[in-house]
């Protein structure tokens, strides 16, 4: 199991626990769990996995990084 | 200290205000309603002589030793069983009792071995007492008649024998046995001369029901049942009082010792969390702290195929210093870090997560409880504000009706579930959602109103279903939702949706429609109704949703800030709490304060003059995943086996191999230490002074009963490190690092080891708005406010099973071993459980030819390992169980890398898999 998948899967489970939620509530909360409490080497793979074409993300965890990098 | 040996009443007490007036033997004393007199002689001052009798059991009145003349009355009561009433006034020497006692004394005397000087109990002996207390000179039956002297001793039991001959059939043992408890395997078997003590139907000790607290041997007032170590080494002659190194209850105990030998664990009665119960692991399961398998030198070695290398303390504090600040300067401060461990004290914890902040330089520190009830931590703090359970343990004896959610009490806590036993029998309702028969669900004088056997994974579902019926019922409290939460309309809008109902719902859980509607409906509609959890909660992709979902539904119906109710996690370890307030998370300071916060990270860049990074650490699984990506190269492990407690171990392990520096802190050379560079030994509870403090947030004093067999104490160690870093940290007394704790934790600010010691335990929060501490929380309202209602979508796990792997693994603890099994593998408990088993349903084992005791392969898509079967319909069909306390067996190798979506806690109960006989 690669560690790039780990981020990957980490990002879109808070994303599926979020979505319940209109989508910019979903967002907002995508990225102030992962703002909150992942560490910078996570959201760094995690923003490198979204600058690599965001393969097999969910668009809300895509949307909730450009959110945390702005 | 002297032996201490707290006062025994004769009766338990009664509650209510103390308002009957009573004399005894001239002495005025005024005691509450219902009180025996035998009580209210010991209130005043006078001991009125007893054998049958002790204040922990209900009175039985069989000896006839404790009559008494009462003026105005007829006869000679027996002082246990009659209670007082107004202007009673009572003679508890007369010369007609004197002599009714004496003849008593020649009966009991008369069948007796007069061994007295070489018997194990010489000294510490009731009828020995009571023989003088009664000034019994003579016995004119002699000795020649019938007895029971040729009795045949049991010592088939690894910690006590049981000797028949030395017996009085007081039945102290047996009511012991139920009342304290609740198990009922001993019974009196026969009748008159005839009656003897029987474990179960004439079996021996070892083969009956007996789980082996220890509440028999204590309650016996002769050396009937006597511990072996009392035997071998003789009475003990002074007491340590200090706390169980174990579970989450935190039971106190009397360390008693000869010399500087630890002769035995007594459970103490002053004890706040036990109240004088124990378990089979406190109670005698302390031989691993001296087993000759420790290791009591610092080592080092360069590789870790080389051999290890014993060296000085200060060698191995030098290098790990040396190492770490290498690769520190090779690969940048975020290189290393810290896992601290629920085993260790308070103090030992706090210094660990200064170390990782101040001399690290970073905020790459995280606790065991990552594994365990993080989500605990994060859902508890969602809604109600704060990371802790909300009640102390005395709090289930008011329960009506009591929720038990993946948590198997009776093997994981089992002296609160004595408590809880106790509770059950005395007529307040059970739920047990839970996919195994635990024992609870049906167990003497107990059986579950509902047992909700969920499929594993869909707690959440469940828990939305039986809010769902509080909703759409009308059961909710409307005033308590009114005054004391928020975000009530917009979560019971979701909750009642449709989908949510148990109709709804039920091919998702496996449960009932109707039984769960039932469940609800008994929760919601109780006076007071308390949620007891355990990992089968927070060991899920949903762990934090479940625990938040447990809030929503005990504040929907009015359940939390009084006695009888609230969200209570029964935590794994003895200081699972602990680690997790003295700041062991990557993104919280000490009081659960995030790091990003400025106040609070001044406060504690001021005590410690460095700068506390605002951004959150590493949690354990993201430092293994960044070991293997080469970022994180150093590693200090304090007391923790991540090698077989952490799942998905293949990962783990390769992680651990990537590390430049590993650092093991431990008693034993454990999993882990196999891939460590530096192995600086431990010391064991015995050797430790400090704190722990329990599930119910009791902080608790750890008195060392001996000196640091390495000769060192861990926090000394750890500071030690730290100055060689550096980082200039020193202490000369733990105390120092409590008050530390206490001047930047505003839950803890009047918290001190003085303060301890005067009133035995305090639960925090302790600060000037509550001095002597907090039993239960949130009583006027909720540490954040208000209550906040969270919507809790359920969303299934991302581990289904599948035809290559068609069962669900979910894993667990039994009663005689805890954890990884560095502790209890090292002692007599072996005898009950020698190796992880896994138990499966008679269809699933039928299907795939397997018959009880096959050795058969359990496989994932992770790994495999091999294992005995055992065939149990406590199993549904498709969930297979088993423990993971022996590394042979490597449960987790099997257990894969999902988590909880909030914390990262493993998934350790839901793990897709297949079995079949090994080859």
């Amino acid at each position: 199991m690669s560690h790039v998948i780990s981020e990957q899967r980490m990002a879109n489970q808070i994303a599926a626990n979020q979505r319940h939620l209109p989508e910019a509530d979903a967002v907002a909360a995508v990225a102030g769990h992962i703002d909150r409490f992942w560490n910078s080497f996570l959201r760094s793979r995690l923003y490198a996995l979204v600058d690599a074409g965001a393969a097999g993300l969910d668009p809300v965890v895509v949307k909730a990084v450009e959110r945390i990098r702005t | 200290m002297s032996l201490l040996k707290e006062p025994d009443y004769g009766t338990p007490p009664k509650p209510g205000p103390a308002v009957v007036d009573v004399e005894i033997d001239g002495l005025p004393v005024t005691v509450a309603e219902g009180t025996s007199v035998m009580r209210a002689a010991a209130l005043a001052g006078v001991d009125i002589p007893k054998l049958c009798a002790t204040d922990r059991l209900d009175a039985f009145g069989s000896c006839r030793l404790c009559v008494v003349e009462i003026d105005g009355r007829r006869g000679t009561p027996a002082s246990c069983t009659t209670p007082v009433a107004p202007g009673m006034s009572v003679r508890t020497q007369t010369p007609k009792v004197a002599k009714l006692r004496q003849g008593v004394m020649e009966l009991y005397i008369s069948d007796h071995p007069l061994d007295c000087l070489t018997c194990s109990a010489n000294g510490d002996c009731e009828l020995q007492d009571m023989a003088g207390a009664v000034g019994l000179r003579q016995v004119r039956y002699g000795y020649q008649g019938q007895n029971h002297l040729d009795a045949t001793a049991d010592r088939s039991n690894p910690y006590f024998d049981f000797e028949p001959s030395k017996c009085i059939a007081c039945s102290r043992c047996v009511r012991a046995c139920g009342e304290i408890q609740g198990t009922f395997a001993l019974t009196i078997e026969g009748r008159g001369f005839d009656s003897k003590v029987s474990a179960g139907a004439g079996e021996s000790f070892m083969d009956s029901e007996c789980v082996s607290c220890g509440a028999c041997v204590q309650a016996c007032p002769t050396a009937t049942l006597q511990e072996k170590t009392v035997l071998q080494l003789g009475m003990p002659t002074r007491s340590v009082v200090t706390t169980c190194a174990y579970c989450g209850v935190g039971c106190s105990f009397k360390a008693e010792l000869r010399g500087t030998e630890l002769v035995r664990m007594v459970p103490h009665k002053d004890g706040g969390a036990n109240e004088g119960h124990s378990c089979v692991k406190g109670r005698f399961a302390f031989g691993y702290a001296t087993h000759p398998d420790r290791r009591l030198k610092p080592m080092v070695r360069e590789r870790i195929t080389d051999e290890w290398r014993e060296v000085s303390w200060e060698e191995a504090i030098g290098t790990v210093a040396r190492r770490m600040r290498e690769i520190q300067a090779a690969h940048g401060p975020d290189a290393i870090g810290a896992i601290s461990s629920s085993r260790c004290t308070n103090e030992e914890v706090f210094v660990v997560q200064k170390m990782v902040r101040a001399a690290f330089g970073n905020n790459n520190v995280d606790t065991c409880a990552r594994v365990c009830h993080s989500p605990t931590g994060y859902g508890l703090k969602q809604t109600f504000g704060e990371s802790a359970g909300t009640q102390d343990f005395r709090s289930v004896a008011a329960a009506d009706v009591i929720v038990v959610i993946g948590a198997n009490p009776t093997d994981g806590h089992p002296v609160f579930a004595s408590r809880m036993k106790k509770r059950l029998r005395e007529g307040a309702r059970l739920i047990v959602i839970d996919p195994r028969r635990i024992d609870l669900v049906r167990s003497p004088h107990i059986e579950a109103a509902h047992h909700l056997q969920l499929r594993p994974g869909t707690n959440v579902a469940v828990v939305n279903a039986l809010a769902h019926v509080a909703v759409t019922e009308g059961l909710v409290d409307k005033g308590f939702v009114a005054d004391r939460c928020e975000g009530f309309a917009e979560w019971a809008a979701f909750i009642a949706r449709p989908e949510h109902s148990p109709e709804a719902v039920e091919g998702i859980t496996g449960v009932p429609a109707d039984e769960l509607r039932a469940a609800a409906r008994l929760y919601a509609g109780a006076p007071n109704g308390a949620i007891y959890y355990g990992l089968g909660v927070t060991e899920h992709s949903q762990g934090s949703t479940m625990v938040m979902g447990m809030a929503n539904l005990a504040m929907a119906c009015g359940n939390l800030g009084r006695d009888g109710v609230g969200v209570n996690p029964l935590r794994g370890q003895n200081n699972v709490q602990g680690s997790c307030d003295m700041g062991s998370f990557p993104h919280e300071l000490p009081g659960y304060r995030h790091v990003s916060d400025d106040a609070v990270r001044t406060v504690f860049e001021k005590l410690w003059d460095r700068p506390i990074l605002a951004d959150p650490g590493l949690r354990i699984p993201n430092m293994f995943d960044a070991a293997v990506a080469g970022s994180f190269r150093g590693l200090f492990v304090h007391g923790e086996d991540i090698a077989q407690s952490d799942p998905n171990l293949q990962h783990v392990t390769a992680a651990l191999t990537a590390m430049d520096l590993v650092v093991v802190q431990d008693l034993f050379l454990n999993e882990t230490a196999k891939f460590a560079h530096v192995f600086l030994p431990g010391a064991s509870f015995l050797e430790k002074d400090g704190t722990f403090t329990n599930a119910e947030r009791r902080i608790n004093r750890v008195r060392a009963v001996m000196k640091p067999k390495s000769g060192k104490h861990e926090w000394q160690i750890v500071c030690e490190i730290a100055t060689a870093m550096g980082y200039p940290m020193s202490y000369t007394h733990p105390s120092e690092i409590m008050d530390e704790i206490a001047s930047v934790t505003p839950t803890f600010t009047g918290v001190s080891f003085e303060l301890l010691d005067k009133l035995g335990s305090v639960q925090w929060p302790c600060n000037p708005q509550a001095p002597e501490g907090t039993p239960v929380m949130h009583v006027d309202e909720f540490t954040r406010g208000k209550g906040k209602f969270v919507v809790t979508a359920y969303v299934p796990t991302d581990e289904r099973s599948t035809r290559k792997f068609p069962l669900i693994l979910t894993t667990g603890r039994i009663l005689s071993q805890y954890n990884v099994g560095a502790q209890t593998r090292r002692t007599e408990n072996v005898a009950w459980h020698r190796e992880d088993i896994l138990e499966l349903h008679p269809h699933d084992a039928e299907v795939r030819g397997i018959t009880d005791g096959d050795t058969v392969r359990l496989a994932s898509r992770v790994g495999q390992t091999t294992l005995r079967a055992h065939i149990s319909d406590r199993m549904p069909t498709g969930v297979v169980y088993t423990t993971f306390h022996h590394p042979v067996t490597g449960a987790n190798v099997v257990t894969t890398e999902n988590s909880d979506w909030a914390t990262n806690c493993p998934e350790y109960k839901v793990t897709a898999v297949q079995v079949g006989l090994a080859i």
